[in-house]
């Protein structure tokens, strides 16, 4: 097994397990709150993800899309 | 080359794996997608470390043409003014302005969004081009939503003073996951496969060799791969379904050039009454150095680097964020408004980088600040 493989076992293992949560419609009242969310305000997480961006070596499984360096 | 080709049919196999095992699990009877909200966010920003000064505006658009389309508009301006020790050491300090323009249309066609963002970016000295397509489907009644995405990036890359350009293809595979785990905690998971091949240094730095400047030489080629597992569980309260919530995140990262990174962070979000949402946030970040980075080579290799984003470093940071909805009954066309402040300190040190100008390594702390309004539809 490959680490590409291993890097991508959990998300497969996730989708299997998908219909296990067992929540019903009435009961996400509290997952349909902005601060529930993985990003509430789409600007403010691409510009922190940006000033990352151009100080870290890493890269890639953020928010942000789109291009250009700022950082020369 | 071949590691860029390699690289991207290793990733084009798990992502068919993984669809077609969400295409098998497919509930024929789930709850519908939705499109992003209708909003409009208008910001400064203004960023301030290691003697670099960045500030602009940035503004996001988002309206629905009918039922099932939904277009975003983009724009986001860099004003920089740079006098950092690696750019000192190969030359002067400088002023820079870069523009980004965007454009993305989501088409929600039953339980599926589909979306495409177009973007450019432009500096007096670097110019990007990026073209991204994704697809998000909601599973199992809407408890499981599978993300996929591909980009595709041409940059042109010059300096100033000189006619030098060159060119940087960037491909990049996203792969994503949001899962409900209960009916207050919420699982993400997003890996990211990014292949780049061109010109991929950065043409005003230089390398040192027994303490003389020379050109730095990179790779032509770079394959990452980044795995980030997010979290958000919800705390209910008395006069609310969620009063707060905390946020945790990680990701691992890896490179063919050798870098090795964990992020870390969390984040604590709660209501002051019916106005006011505080975020108070944390991060840590640490990574191994480039296989071809040396502060100082003992001698000329065939790859040599001295960007201190590829050195062995680590950056901590702390902050926060409130949020002040000023506007709860609609007016006009505006169903609700906010204005928000956050601020970020953020404080990097690293191993084997020395400031020139000093002699001591190097370290230096950053004040991150955004002033932002937002309105919904």
């Amino acid at each position: 097994m490959t680490r590409t493989h291993l890097l991508l076992a959990p998300l497969c293992a996730v989708v299997l397990l998908g219909g296990c949560a067992g929540v019903k419609s009435y009961e996400r009242e509290m997952l349909a709150d902005p601060i529930m969310s993985f990003s509430r305000d789409p600007v403010s997480d691409q510009y922190v993800d940006h000033v990352y961006d151009v100080r870290e070596g890493a890269r890639g499984a953020t928010t942000s899309q789109g291009g250009g360096c700022g950082c020369n | 080359m071949n590691s860029v080709f390699a690289a991207v049919i290793t990733v084009r196999r798990g992502l068919c794996l993984c669809y077609a095992l969400a295409g098998l699990l497919a509930h024929p009877y789930g709850m519908a997608a939705v499109l992003p909200d209708e909003r409009v966010d208008a910001m400064y920003h203004y960023y301030e470390g290691g003697d670099v000064k960045v500030s602009g505006p940035a503004l996001l658009v988002r309206r629905n043409v009918g039922d099932s389309v939904s277009v975003t508009g983009r724009y986001y301006m860099d004003s920089i003014s740079s006098a950092s020790p690696d750019v000192v050491s190969g030359g002067s300090p400088y002023k820079d302005r870069r523009e980004e323009f965007g454009l993305g249309f989501d088409v929600l066609h039953g339980n599926s969004v589909f979306s495409a963002f177009v973007s450019t970016s432009t500096e007096n000295d670097y110019q990007a081009d990026t073209y991204s397509l994704n697809v998000s489907h909601e599973l199992f009644g809407g408890l499981t939503t599978v993300n996929m995405g591909y980009s595709q990036g041409h940059d042109v890359v010059s300096r100033v003073d000189t006619s030098f350009e060159s060119e940087v293809n960037r491909y990049s595979y996203r792969l994503g996951l949001s899962q409900v785990l209960s009916k207050s905690l919420l699982l993400g998971v997003n890996y990211e496969g990014i292949a780049e091949a061109g010109y991929l240094q950065n043409p005003y730095r230089y390398a040192r060799v027994l303490g003389a400047y020379t050109e730095e030489i990179y790779p032509g080629t770079r394959d990452s791969q980044a795995l980030a597992l997010r979290l958000v569980k919800g705390f209910a309260q008395s006069s609310r379904p969620v009063g707060s919530s905390l946020r945790a995140d990680y990701r691992y990262y890896r490179d063919n050039w050798g870098i090795n990174s964990h992020t870390l962070g969390a984040a604590y979000q709660f209501y002051i009454g019916d106005r006011w949402l505080g975020d108070v946030h944390s991060r840590y970040y640490q990574q191994s150095a480039a296989s071809f980075y040396s502060d100082n080579f003992q001698t000329a290799m065939t790859y040599m680097a001295r960007d201190k984003e590829l050195s062995t470093f680590q950056d901590y940071s702390i902050g926060t964020k409130w949020s002040w909805t000023f506007l709860k009954q609609r007016y006009l066309s505006v169903e609700r408004a906010s204005l928000n402040l956050a601020y970020d300190y953020i404080y990097f040190t690293y191993d084997d980088y020395t400031n020139v100008l000093t002699g001591q390594k190097y370290s230096f702390g950053a004040n991150v600040l955004q002033l932002y309004i937002s309105a919904w539809n």
